[in-house]
């Protein structure tokens, strides 16, 4: 029997994939760490941030969580260091390091 | 009763097509094969079908939107031929790696390059890589039958897998002879319905993912499992149509075989003009036979080679150009098969019929004396290959 997508890993054998590689729940891009392609990393100082949250509206993946009305820090297992959220910020509150 | 018919092949598949009447063609027309979806939309327009006929803009469009259908859970058939199978090229594998179970009429022809549109094997040859399924037709009765076999092998829960049912443009094509075609009833309970076990229709699911290195060569190990299955499940569903149709099929066919010294390989209509050479040379008393090869994908190596076993000459003929410098696919393969195997015989690589020129019976007698003649004084030349008719 093959697996779900979400048991399936760098592990599993050949025989154990699904057909065609078909997806068959929904959401499993969570549980795809896209994060490592990341060449640099954003860094939110919490100081200068007004939670106004044009970052999150403006990041394409969906890597800044959002609780209670407010931004948390990076999800860093999806994000894939692309910057935008740098150029959105109207309060200059992210930055970019080198590497990850 | 069964209804004999004078059908072209064109006609003989779009009838098939009608008794099949799958849920949905897109197609694009293109010369030989444009009389294929040309007869299913005068069949719908008639209201003999029910088919979803979908006029697209390209082939590229066609087997794109024959995915999209079939990844829906809808049966799904189209037609094409030459360049238009060449511009389906980057979706035939996508189709195939997605498991999707499309049926295709080929009508064989070649690629352009000098411009031509006449009968040559280059079209689907060059996609035989594309995992795809191939079952090649020596005639309109074989075209027909088949087509009508072709859903049980893609559909079958081991396979998955599409299929390519060619066959040759214009000489099957466009030639009308007698045929014996199966009552719609028996074409519908062979057939049956299709019922696939996942389908974006009724299920939350992704179809063609993204597959990282990690993923790829097991996805790719997994894709060939289905081509693999496809040989025991050929043969089960061509058994099950010999008891409705009286007409047997196997991965090929040989014709004066057994005993032969002298055998000529080939794929599609060249086979019956082989035929007639051989009947007039056994009454010579000359020991010749033919294999034809009806499935090319899978690549039946053992039992082609098991076939070739008493044979002290052997001419693998290609109606396709590898320009490899050593012949056709199926020469490649074959002779590749045949050291696997062990094989002591002699082997002759010959291109013919590019473009349309004609393979007539004294070619095929020809081909025949020259195997004779590397079979007694051995071949001089086992890395050359050598054409039919070629003015040189």
């Amino acid at each position: 029997m093959s697996l779900t997508a979400k048991n399936i890993n760098e592990n599993t054998k050949w025989q154990d994939l699904t057909l065609g590689l078909q997806v068959y729940e929904p959401a499993t891009s969570r549980d795809f760490m896209t994060g490592e392609w990341r060449v640099s990393t954003p860094v939110l100082d919490m100081e200068k941030c007004k939670q106004c949250l044009l970052c999150v509206a403006y990041c394409p993946d969906s890597s800044i969580p959002v609780k209670d009305g407010k931004r948390l820090d990076f999800d860093l297992n999806h994000c894939k260091g692309c910057g935008i959220c740098v150029e959105a910020c109207p309060f200059e509150a992210i930055t970019m390091k080198e590497g990850k | 009763m069964s209804l004999k018919e004078r059908m072209s092949g064109n006609e003989a598949v779009a009838y098939a097509m009608k008794q099949i009447n799958p849920d949905v063609m897109p197609a694009f027309p293109i010369t030989p094969s444009t009389e294929l979806p040309q007869n299913v939309a005068n069949y719908i327009a008639n209201g003999e079908m029910t088919t979803e006929f979908i006029p697209v803009e390209s082939e590229h469009s066609a087997m794109s939107a024959a995915i999209g259908a079939e990844a829906a859970g809808a049966r799904t058939m189209t037609a094409t031929s030459s360049a238009g199978l060449a511009f389906m090229w980057e979706m035939l594998y996508v189709a195939a790696s997605s498991r999707l179970p499309i049926v295709m009429a080929v009508v064989n022809r070649a690629l352009t390059g000098p411009l031509n549109i006449n009968c040559e094997h280059s079209d689907s040859m060059g996609a035989r890589d594309s995992g795809w399924i191939q079952i090649y037709a020596e005639n309109n009765q074989e075209a027909y039958d088949n087509f009508l076999q072709a859903y049980r092998i893609a559909e079958h829960k081991k396979v998955m897998t599409p299929v390519m049912i060619c066959q040759d443009g214009f000489i099957v094509s466009h030639g009308v002879e007698n045929i014996t075609l199966l009552e719609d009833e028996k074409v519908k309970n062979f057939v049956g319905e299709y019922n696939p076990e996942h389908s974006l229709l009724k299920d939350t699911m992704a179809v063609g993912p993204y597959a990282t290195s990690p993923y790829g060569m097991e996805a790719k190990r997994a894709q060939a499992e289905g081509v693999n299955q496809a040989k025991d499940v050929i043969l089960e569903v061509a058994k099950e149509f010999g008891e409705i149709s009286g007409r047997n099929y196997g991965l090929y066919e040989g014709y004066c075989l057994e005993d032969a010294d002298y055998v000529i390989v080939a794929i599609g209509s060249a086979c019956g003009t082989t035929k007639d050479a051989i009947d007039e040379l056994r009454k010579e008393g000359k020991k010749v036979g033919l294999l034809k090869v009806r499935v090319f994908r899978p690549f039946p190596a053992e039992e082609l080679t098991d076939a070739l076993k008493n044979a002290k000459a052997i001419a693998i003929m290609d109606r396709a150009e590898s320009y490899s410098s050593q012949g056709g696919p199926l020469a490649a393969e074959l002779s590749a098969a045949l050291f696997a195997a062990k094989s002591k015989a002699e082997v002759k690589k010959i291109v013919y019929g590019l473009n349309g020129r004609d393979y007539r019976v004294e070619d095929a007698k020809d081909v025949f004396a020259a195997l004779e003649d590397i079979a007694e004084n051995g071949n001089k030349n086992p890395f050359e290959y050598t054409y039919i008719g070629l003015r040189e």
